[in-house]
């Protein structure tokens, strides 16, 4: 995964809660079993609206989406955070966000910013007038270039890992002895491979 | 201190502390087609194996057909595919299509007495959080999470919240645990649940089935929650015991010894409380784009203009539009088109008999396409041997064989535009079961219901 220390860019905005990852990537493109080529698929069937927020002239080549609450709930799909990666996003913006969306998006390097609503009205207004804004992830500050500034919290493991982009696995891997010791005092309660 | 059966799992699984989050030992792995090959693929990349092949277990479920013959679809038949090379290469135990104990891989993992009170138990599906009716802490992973445990059978984890879902009262006639779940979401909200950990308690509750017990902790993730969990007790031994594998001999009474004390400590403290009186529930149907949009078969489709807040409003009037629902009208003058009966939700030996029991002796309704897609080959075997398959042919059911079918719609069962199903599964997103579909989520018994009438029915009016 690349490092991912800032986003600038340009923003589209998704004002609505509950986008639900079935809409950020329908069920029929999940029966691929590469790991790129989402981003033509992305909001799939929202995108055949010409009015979708999406297709609007402001909205093309951002990197950042300001999105609503709870964005990206439902399925475990990362389909759903490749889909936005490959579509060329690298942060989103909302109140909060889906459990498994959260961890999933900073796995493939989108940086999932939660901020509080009144916040990213104010965001929003900011970029209609002027569309630029920067996600500091060292900093852990959103920037618009007028003035306006805010602050936001992501927990130190997240921000190493999409700062640095980290391979997770390595990094567990790291802790190998402690998983042995582990294992050798917690006996398995079966075996999966001699199930009749 | 006072622990929460949450905590007591969580505490028994921490590996180790790294970089301040917990290293999370996973105690079961299920793997299904959908999201497993790119995880395989990065092992491979990486020269690395699975870890433990004892303690992981994969099935087809997505995106097989559940008619008979031969797959047809070239993208589904190469996933499938892949699954079979990926466990043949990495050593994985497979219950393929046709093996006789494939199905889904909710299904399955109970039904094999893999899920057991006390495991940590992670798929690269949502709705993983099912397993937490036999007191597991099961949640599901995205695709670089399932390679990260079949590399290391471990995850980093930031600890959840927890909340406490409290039932009160007695269960009405005729009503379910899906009725109780769906109440329960539209209290929490489909978002008020994000972070936390759900733990299922009261005499409600412990009144219920495995079965009920699975449809409640199943739809934990549609409030949003992380995993769903339900104390063990009697009926979770009984269910267990004898199963394939289960412990047996002195190892079962040993397991037993540990499991009576997977309980929250009296007074032990929650980060948030929910109070669900059951007494006086009815029906449940929901009828927008999310399962918070639920109300009683006896309610009328929500006014937009009673939402105070914006957002609210604004959703409301998105997902009506989308349903093509009008505000006011009565649930019971909608018409519908399909019928499903199936997922993991719903897919049970309970939930087929709760179902065949409304049906029997009357005939799906004209103009309405009715299937059953039972939750396993096991299910399926089990309600043929009890005669429930001649009871849904001849009312004009469709039976078919065992996957999660129309739920997502990965298979050929889906909706065309427009058409209008009740449906037994989990999710009323836009365009889940097809797009364009408009999605109601009822329990078995209202689904039967709505079969036989040709629109949504008050099941208890009709048994």
């Amino acid at each position: 995964m690349k490092a991912l220390p800032r986003v600038e860019g340009r923003v589209a905005v998704l004002d609505r809660a509950d986008v639900d990852t079935d809409q950020i990537i329908p069920k029929q493109f999940l029966k691929r079993i590469e790991r790129t080529g989402y981003g033509e698929f992305l909001f799939f069937d929202w995108m055949k609206d010409p009015a979708f927020e999406l297709r609007r002239p402001e909205a093309a080549g951002a990197s950042i989406l300001i999105a609503g609450r709870n964005f990206g709930c439902g399925s475990s799909r990362e389909h759903a955070a490749w889909a936005l990666e490959d579509y060329g996003f690298r942060a989103v913006l909302a109140p909060s966000f889906g459990d498994i969306f959260r961890s999933n998006a900073i796995k493939v390097g989108v940086a999932p910013v939660a901020l509080p609503a009144a916040d990213l009205a104010r965001l929003r207004i900011a970029v209609a007038d002027r569309n630029e804004l920067v996600v500091d992830l060292e900093s852990l500050e959103v920037r618009h270039p007028d003035g306006l500034a805010f602050a936001f919290e992501l927990d130190p493991y997240d921000q190493e890992t999409l700062v640095q982009g980290l391979d997770d696995i390595a990094r567990t891997l790291r802790h190998a002895e402690a998983i042995d010791a582990f294992e050798s005092q917690h006996p398995a309660r079966f075996d999966a491979r001699a199930l009749a | 201190m006072s622990r929460t059966l949450f905590e007591k799992i969580w505490d028994e699984h921490v590996v180790a502390d790294a970089d301040g989050r917990a290293l999370l030992y996973v105690d079961l792995h299920l793997v299904h087609e959908v999201t497993s090959p790119q995880a395989f693929d990065g092992l491979r990349a990486a020269g690395r194996a699975v870890r433990r092949p004892d303690l992981t277990v994969a099935t087809m479920d997505h995106n097989v057909p559940t008619t008979d013959g031969p797959i047809t679809d070239p993208l589904a038949r190469d996933q499938l595919a892949a699954l079979r090379r990926n466990c043949d290469e990495f050593g994985v135990r497979l219950f393929d299509t046709g093996s006789g104990r494939e199905g889904i891989v909710h299904v399955i993992g109970p039904e094999l007495g893999l899920t057991q009170p006390g495991l940590t138990i992670v798929c690269g599906d949502s709705h993983t959080s099912t397993h937490g009716a036999f007191g597991a802490l099961a949640f599901g992973v995205g695709t670089s999470e399932v390679e990260h445990v079949l590399a290391t059978q471990t995850l980093p984890q930031a600890k959840p919240r927890t909340m406490r879902v409290e039932f009160s009262g007695e269960l009405p006639f005729g009503l379910t645990a899906k009725d109780m779940v769906l109440a329960a979401i539209g209290q929490i909200g489909v978002s008020g649940g994000v972070g936390h950990v759900v733990e299922y308690a009261g005499p409600p509750v412990e009144a219920l089935s495995m079965e009920g017990r699975l449809t409640i902790c199943n739809m934990s993730i549609e409030a949003g929650a992380r995993a769903g969990l339900i104390a063990p007790d009697d009926t979770t031994f009984a269910y267990l015991e004898g199963r394939p594998a289960a412990p047996h001999g002195t190892a079962w009474e040993k397991a037993l010894d540990r499991w009576r004390d997977l309980r929250s400590d009296p007074g032990a403290a929650y980060d948030a409380a929910v109070d669900v009186d059951v007494d006086r529930l009815k029906p449940q149907v929901t009828w927008g784009t999310n399962p918070g949009m639920v109300t009683s078969i006896d309610g009328v489709v929500p006014d937009p203009a009673d939402f105070d807040d914006a957002d609210q409003r604004a959703a409301v009037e998105r997902a009506l539009r989308y349903m093509d629902l009008a505000p006011g009208t009565p649930l019971v003058d909608v018409r519908i088109d399909k019928v499903f009966i199936g997922s993991c939700t719903n897919a049970r030996i309970e939930d087929l008999r709760a179902a065949a029991r409304v049906v029997e002796g009357r005939r799906v309704a004209d103009g309405v396409h009715a299937i059953v897609v039972p939750g396993s080959a096991r299910v399926k075997a089990q309600a043929e041997d009890e005669g429930l398959r001649e009871v849904f042919e001849s009312a004009g059911f469709e039976w078919r064989r065992a996957g999660c079918s129309m739920c997502l719609g990965m298979n050929p069962d889906v909706l065309r535009p427009g058409e209008r199903c009740a449906s037994t599964s989990n999710r009323n997103f836009e365009g889940r079961q097809g797009a364009g579909g408009r999605t109601h989520l009822v329990s078995p018994a209202m689904a039967a219901a709505a079969a036989v009438s040709g629109r949504f029915a008050d099941v208890r009016e009709l048994a």
